[in-house]
């Protein structure tokens, strides 16, 4: 049967098993909008197509399903290409349909007209300009697959009107076969075995896992081999809930902002074991002061991971679930005498644990935003999302807050991309219905997506929105304290606008909490709502993310705080 | 180090884009380029020209290999191979030494492919040390136009 270009797309998704997508129409995708109309996938329209691509990031993140955004050509194309460099850095499933002019017209300059192949390509896995409405079926089938299998990432489609109103029969392939795309899922045996050589030899061994660990649904086989072997466990950003929060063996988070005893213990190591992390700079600081005594091995799926910044000795290529429940089973033959031989380590480990644990000014009078993210974690479900924004907000979340379970930590690493927390909070929150999704934000990153207030509203969507306002782009500042003499230029948000009138103006419960006694209140009745909450806590304007590792410096150089806390005057007010 | 790295890939459009992207999004100079199909007229091969730190060309190659539509990536600079390069090259003549450009072009087994009262157009193939010798020869008379293919390589069996 002939079908439209339209009407194969919508078929396509179905099968795919397309629930939902997030999308802004446009002039060339009218016969696609006709065809979704009473098709049965749910359609999301965000205020903003940049905010159509991270909704669906949020989607793909929370659920690990390939997440989906739509936008029309031209300007609606190059909305999301934030979206799309976000979640390639942070290898997440995502297909992105843009709508591109008429073939014919392509290259003339037409009204609404990109090249949004060629803007694109740096930040997508792959990408597809289809030309023939009979190859549209084919390249939806390997535009999903792409996305979702070895490393993940974003994979666009650009369909041309002609092509979506054009007529051809739909055929579904069994299987998708691409000659140049074969990922290498399964490690070396030969490598496995050297990994495990490698540990026999450690005295002072450390895992260091990453978002890996999460997107391969690695975090119980993680958890056996770390127990079974009695060794220390630190996360990235991205890895943050795929080790529990709660257990001995959890060292916290590692790098710029990460606890001492994480940095402490990887710098005195002898052996690093990488799993799904890539030695991010963020991670390492300088590569030559980073972790001079320790051999390397290195688990990833994608093989150009491997020695990009710094030299591995012991490489395994492969899906880290695939190689961490081979080691796991390779080592039940042999006894578990790990627990005695590293005890001087792991107490050495506690040493630094107890010398510098996270702290702040507990008994201060204004509101610390540690404290804030203290009771959140406290009083929220522990299946509970958390998203951020970019900033403190996310290196106060990423040390304060205890994610114990993968998927519920959504944050852009990589990129480091303002205005994503709140619209992937959407994305998370569809596709999590029945779980408290929080946004925690920055009264700066929040005004990148607050028009997504009237998507949240017009669902009644039950995202909440935990704004920790200092009036200021507060990490920015915190360099500017720092590193150039407290001159905070352009840092200063003077004009601010009252965002409970704003909540309210898009028909959101709006909370603001001033005292640090209110916090608790605040946070339950947020919790507490059924419906979208903004709530606002004034924070301490000037307070900081500690400890730090400067830029440049190795990752044990560590500061605990500004160098003259008592001079502490804001110089650039109103 | 210099580095002929040899590439199989999808006959498509914007899949050149996509490998030529790889070098200059990391503010690296391809030397020479060329492309072609192979037998197969849905694979093109690819052969680069390039300078680099060995570990930036190694990186730029992992990259290359994760192209979807790249099938096989060969550094060849490591391996047994031969490469070739075509010029054709416009000379200024005079009466006077029309000859010794000739002789020139003999010793390098190039051939005449144009003639004009002026000017000698010569095809001339080899390794790239080749056809930078008969450049530096011939310069002295007057280059009036250069165009070169670039290298193409092939590993060698034996």
């Amino acid at each position: 049967m002939q079908m439209t270009g339209a009407q194969i797309l919508v078929q396509s998704l179905k099968d795919e098993g397309v629930e939902i997508m997030f999308g802004y129409p446009g002039g060339v995708l009218l016969d696609l909008y006709d065809a979704l109309f009473n098709s049965g996938i749910k359609h999301v329209l965000p205020r903003h197509e940049q905010a159509a691509a991270h909704a669906a990031d949020g989607y793909a993140r929370s659920s690990g399903k390939v997440g989906v955004c739509l936008a029309t050509s031209g300007p609606g194309a190059t909305n999301i290409v934030t979206g799309l460099a976000t979640a390639y850095m942070d290898s997440v499933p995502m297909v992105a349909l843009t709508g591109q002019v008429p073939t014919h017209m392509i290259g003339g300059d037409a009204f609404q007209e990109a090249d949004i192949i060629g803007i694109t390509r740096p930040v997508t896995k792959h990408s597809y300009l289809v030309t023939r409405t009979e190859d549209l079926a084919r390249i939806i089938q390997e535009a999903f697959h792409i996305a979702s299998t070895g490393r993940p990432g974003p994979v666009l489609v650009d369909l041309p009107k002609d092509v979506l109103a054009g007529k051809a029969k739909y055929i579904r392939a069994k299987s998708v076969n691409i000659r140049g795309y074969k990922p290498k899922v399964e490690g070396h045996q030969g490598q496995i075995k050297r990994v495990l050589a490698e540990m026999k030899k450690s005295k002072r061994p450390v895992i260091y896992a990453g978002g890996g660990i999460i997107i391969s649904n690695a975090t119980a086989d993680l958890l056996k081999f770390a127990e079974y072997n009695q060794i220390p466990v630190t996360n990235t950003l991205l890895g943050l809930g795929g080790f529990p929060a709660d257990h001995p063996l959890f060292l916290g988070m590692l790098g710029m902002h990460g606890t001492y005893r994480a940095n402490m213990t990887i710098h005195e190591s002898d052996l690093i074991l990488a799993i799904g992390a890539r030695f991010d700079d963020r991670v390492t600081g300088n590569v030559a002061k980073f972790a001079p005594n320790a051999r390397v091995v290195h688990i990833d799926i994608d093989p150009s991971a491997i020695s990009k910044n710094i030299v591995v000795h012991v490489p395994v290529v492969g899906d880290v679930k695939g190689v961490l429940t081979e080691l796991n089973k390779l080592q039940k033959k042999e006894e578990p005498v790990w627990a005695e031989i590293r005890q001087k380590w792991l107490d050495q480990v506690r040493h630094w644990s107890e010398e510098r644990p996270l702290s702040y000014d507990r008994d201060s009078n204004l509101i610390k935003p540690q404290y804030v993210i203290e009771r959140l974690s406290e009083l929220a479900p522990g299946d509970a999302i958390i998203t951020t924004e970019v900033g403190q907000n996310q290196m106060w979340t990423a040390q304060f807050y205890k994610f114990n379970h993968p998927r519920t930590l959504l944050s852009s690493g990589g990129l480091g991309t303002m205005g994503y927390g709140f619209p992937a909070a959407m994305g998370a929150q569809f596709a999590n219905p029945d779980r408290l999704v929080v946004d925690i934000a920055g009264d700066a990153s929040i005004q990148m997506n607050i028009q997504e207030l009237a998507t949240i509203a017009q669902h009644n969507l039950p995202v909440k929105i935990l704004i920790l306002n200092n009036c200021f782009l507060g990490m920015v500042r915190q360099w500017q304290e720092l590193f150039y003499d407290s001159r905070y230029s352009s840092t200063c948000l003077a004009s601010n606008p009252d965002f409970i009138k704003i909540a309210e103006a898009y028909g959101v419960k709006g909370i603001r909490v001033d005292e640090k006694k209110d916090v608790d209140a605040g946070l339950k009745e947020m919790i507490k709502h059924d419906g979208p909450v903004l709530l606002e806590v004034m924070i301490d304007r000037e307070e900081g993310v500690y400890p730090m590792v400067p830029a440049g410096a190795g990752s044990s150089d560590m500061i605990f705080g500004p160098k003259k806390k008592e001079e502490k005057k804001i110089k650039a007010v109103k | 180090m210099r580095h002929t790295i040899s590439v199989t890939v999808e006959n498509r459009p914007g899949v050149l884009s996509r490998v030529v992207g790889l070098f200059s999004g990391r503010g690296f100079n391809i030397e020479s380029l060329s492309v072609g199909e192979t037998i197969d007229p849905e694979i093109s091969r690819i052969t680069i020209v390039t300078r680099g730190d060995d570990r930036i060309i190694e990186q730029v190659t992992k990259q290359l290999r994760k192209l979807v539509d790249a099938i096989k990536v060969t550094d060849l600079t490591d391996l047994n191979f031969v490469d070739r390069e075509l010029i054709l090259i416009k000379i200024s003549t005079t009466e006077k030494n029309k000859a010794e450009i000739l002789r020139i072009n003999d010793i390098f087994r190039g051939k005449i492919v144009d003639v004009s009262p002026s000017s000698y157009t010569f095809e001339v193939t080899g390794d790239g040390e080749k056809i930078q010798a008969f450049i530096k020869l011939v310069k002295p008379f007057g280059v009036k136009e250069i165009a070169r293919t670039g290298t193409v390589a092939v590993s060698r069996e034996l």
